[in-house]
């Protein structure tokens, strides 16, 4: 095995270690058979797996996940994309209404075991209905799990947690990431729900991160370090289940907290996080907390004007500048 | 005399169906039933018509008016009315309520209160019983009002394009809740007049003669089985009552409620079981076995306790709890 792999092939590895396993993961979207994806996260899948497994479909973003919802609940695990995560609000009754709340509300008649995956994130001037980050919808919805990896094993470690789950996953892969790098994921790897990883020890500041702002924080941490400022960097994973007890574990290290998000400050998932470090780690704090998030204004095309409305390596030092000053 | 002997185990069935319906009209006057109910009395031959054409282990999904379907696919009116009186021993333990009631373990996935969304998952579960090579064909009933909505046509398409076996089986009642379908649609018959664009086959049915809807089924069912696809059945119904309980329905025109009721789907029956040799004492001890359980129901229902508190937070995932957080 080679010793480094990109995200983007960590993807179809991760689904085919499953498809491997389980004959009845099954995967449906928008070009994911022949043509490998858009984005060639599913490259081999159809050529190992074959049309019986491998199912490309209309442009028909409630018929794949509504269907897709259908075979979960009859016995199959089905892994759907959605091409790019904007187009999941041509599909939003089946994650605000549909696949979270028929357990519930058949009184745990209906299991629905699915994965939908999909291409989160800015980053590539792709302009505002191609670029948005946007966990925070699916966060709203109580009922769905959300694992959202940084490096290439996790992709792999997640889904497989995704895949073997028996509750409804939304897998986002970052568009910005899909081509870096890191070691693959060893043979059966498995990374659990609700863990976050502690990716940098200090004891000055935690950064509190997901996906593609783990890489931001991490190199934020870097240059903070040069400034003698020792920052905790912790990579969430997955916002449902949250790991709310590695950030105050963390605190009562630190005491300073930096929340950094893509998705927009207005109802973004840091706010939770906030709310209950606020509640339950009031006295932890020695400095009021900062959230670095996009800002609330739609996406905007040029790399520069991007640049100022979603994190970056300068305002997440910044931001921690701002409290280590305090 | 099978014949007849089976066509008086279905017009019992539909007086079952008619009885807990009255009992839940007359229990939302007395105050015992909350929220809303959309009854429907008057449409019990498509549902019992379908049931009776297909076999055990086949999916049915449902919309908010379902109490049929659910009663048709095994549901007790105990269970049923339990469920509508908010009771611990209710169908979907008191979490679903009128719109939602469903009965997995008979195959019956649910009654979905959004127009359309279960179209889809009625095609994935025939996409599921296709991969699993078990025989089983899904069901998908509908009202002629979901034909308008974007996602009619991404079902039918996909069903068509998978060439699944999947039965589209709209109850074409002529309203929505207060519009007539034919004032806001462009084809006479909303269903079977789009069956084509998708090059499937269609077949209008008398929606309220239970063979006629068994016999159509079994047609549909028979193309299904055979790997040949979809087929789009619409039965021409009337409801009863108004759209739902707040409705006096006073925008139908004189005289269409009493010319529907004279071929009420009992009368139909009645009147074919007498053809067939069998006496009024026959069909009314048919009917006085349905009101004597329906009876018991009410009783059963009424004694039951509470929704249980607890309830509240089991059910939202797979391991039966609601918890979100570390
Ligand atoms: C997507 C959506 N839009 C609107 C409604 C509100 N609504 C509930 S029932 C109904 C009428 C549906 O008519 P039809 O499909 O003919 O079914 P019927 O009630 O006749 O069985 C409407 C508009 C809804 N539940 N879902």
């Amino acid at each position: 095995m080679a010793d480094v792999t990109t995200y983007r092939e960590s993807v179809a590895e991760g689904i085919a270690r499953e498809m491997r396993r389980d004959d009845t993961v099954v995967c449906l979207g928008e070009d994911i058979g022949a043509a490998g994806g858009v984005f060639k996260t599913t490259a081999g899948l159809f050529e190992e797996f074959g049309p019986r497994r491998v199912w490309d479909t209309p442009i028909s973003e409630q018929a794949i996940v509504g269907a897709a919802m259908g075979a979960a609940m009859t016995g199959m695990r089905p892994v759907a994309e959605i091409m790019f995560s904007d187009f999941l609000a041509c599909c939003w009754d089946y994650l605000a209404n549909e696949i979270p709340k028929v357990r519930y509300m058949t009184g745990g008649q209906v299991t629905v075991p699915l994965v939908i995956r999909t291409a989160n994130g800015g980053g590539l001037g792709f302009g505002a209905q191609h670029s948005q980050s946007v966990e925070n919808w699916v966060l709203t919805v109580p009922g769905l799990k959300i694992a959202a990896p940084s490096t290439p094993a996790d992709v792999v470690g997640l889904l497989a947690t995704a895949i073997r789950s028996d509750d409804p996953v939304v897998f986002f892969e970052h568009k910005g990431l899909f081509a870096s790098k890191g070691a693959p994921a060893p043979d059966g790897h498995e990374v659990p729900f609700g863990q976050a990883a502690l990716l940098r020890e200090g004891a000055d500041v935690t950064l509190v991160a997901l996906a593609s702002t783990v890489p931001l924080a991490l190199a934020g941490a870097d240059r903070l370090a040069e400034q003698g400022v020792r920052a905790d960097v912790l990579d969430l994973r997955t916002l449902v289940p949250l790991d709310v007890s590695s950030v105050l574990r963390s605190l009562e290290r630190t005491s300073r907290l930096v929340v950094v998000e893509e998705n927009p400050y207005q109802g973004g998932w840091g706010g939770t996080v906030v709310s209950v470090v606020a509640e339950e780690g009031f006295e932890l704090l020695d400095a009021p907390i900062r959230r670095v998030a996009g800002a609330n204004v739609p996406l905007p095309f040029a790399d520069a004007l991007e640049e100022q409305v979603i994190p970056t390596v300068d305002k997440v030092v910044d931001a921690v500048r701002a409290l280590v000053d305090y | 005399m099978t014949e007849a002997t089976e066509l008086l185990r279905l017009h019992e069935t539909m007086s079952v169906i008619r009885r807990t319906e009255k009992a839940a009209h007359d229990l939302f006057m007395s105050g015992l039933v909350k929220g809303t109910t959309h009854l429907a009395a008057g449409q019990e031959a498509v549902a019992v018509g379908a049931r009776a054409a297909l076999r055990d282990g086949d999916y049915a999904f449902a919309t908010y008016r379902g109490h049929h379907h659910a009663i048709a696919w095994g549901a007790t009116p105990a269970e049923c009315l339990a469920e509508l009186m908010q009771r611990a021993t209710g169908l979907n333990k008191a979490k679903g309520g009128s719109m939602h009631l469903t009965k997995a373990a008979s195959g019956m996935l649910g009654s979905y209160a959004i127009v359309g969304s279960h179209l889809p998952m009625a095609v994935g579960a025939a996409w599921s019983a296709r991969l699993r090579g078990t025989g089983q064909v899904a069901v998908a009933f509908f009202g002629d009002g979901a034909t308008n909505i974007g996602v009619f046509h991404e079902a039918l398409n996909l069903a068509a394009v998978w060439k699944l076996p999947v039965l589209f089986v709209c109850e074409n009642n002529l309203y929505m809740e207060y519009t007539p379908i034919g004032s806001v649609t462009a084809v006479a018959n909303p269903a079977a007049d789009r069956a084509s664009a998708y090059g499937l086959p269609a077949e209008l049915v008398d929606g309220n003669d239970v063979v006629a809807v068994q016999d159509a089924v079994v047609r549909a069912a028979q193309v299904a089985r055979a790997g040949d696809g979809p087929t789009v059945l619409e039965a021409r119904t009337y409801r009863h009552y108004g759209h739902s309980r707040t409705d006096p329905a006073s925008y139908r025109p004189d005289g269409e409620l009493e010319s529907w009721l004279e071929r009420d789907p009992l009368t139909v029956s009645a009147h074919r079981l007498r053809s067939l040799g069998l006496t009024d004492d026959d069909i009314k001890a048919a009917e006085d076995r349905a009101a004597s359980l329906v009876d018991d129901a009410v009783d059963t229902a009424k004694s039951a306790p509470d929704a249980d508190l607890a309830e509240a937070f089991t059910d939202v995932w797979a391991d039966g709890g609601a918890a979100w957080r570390t």
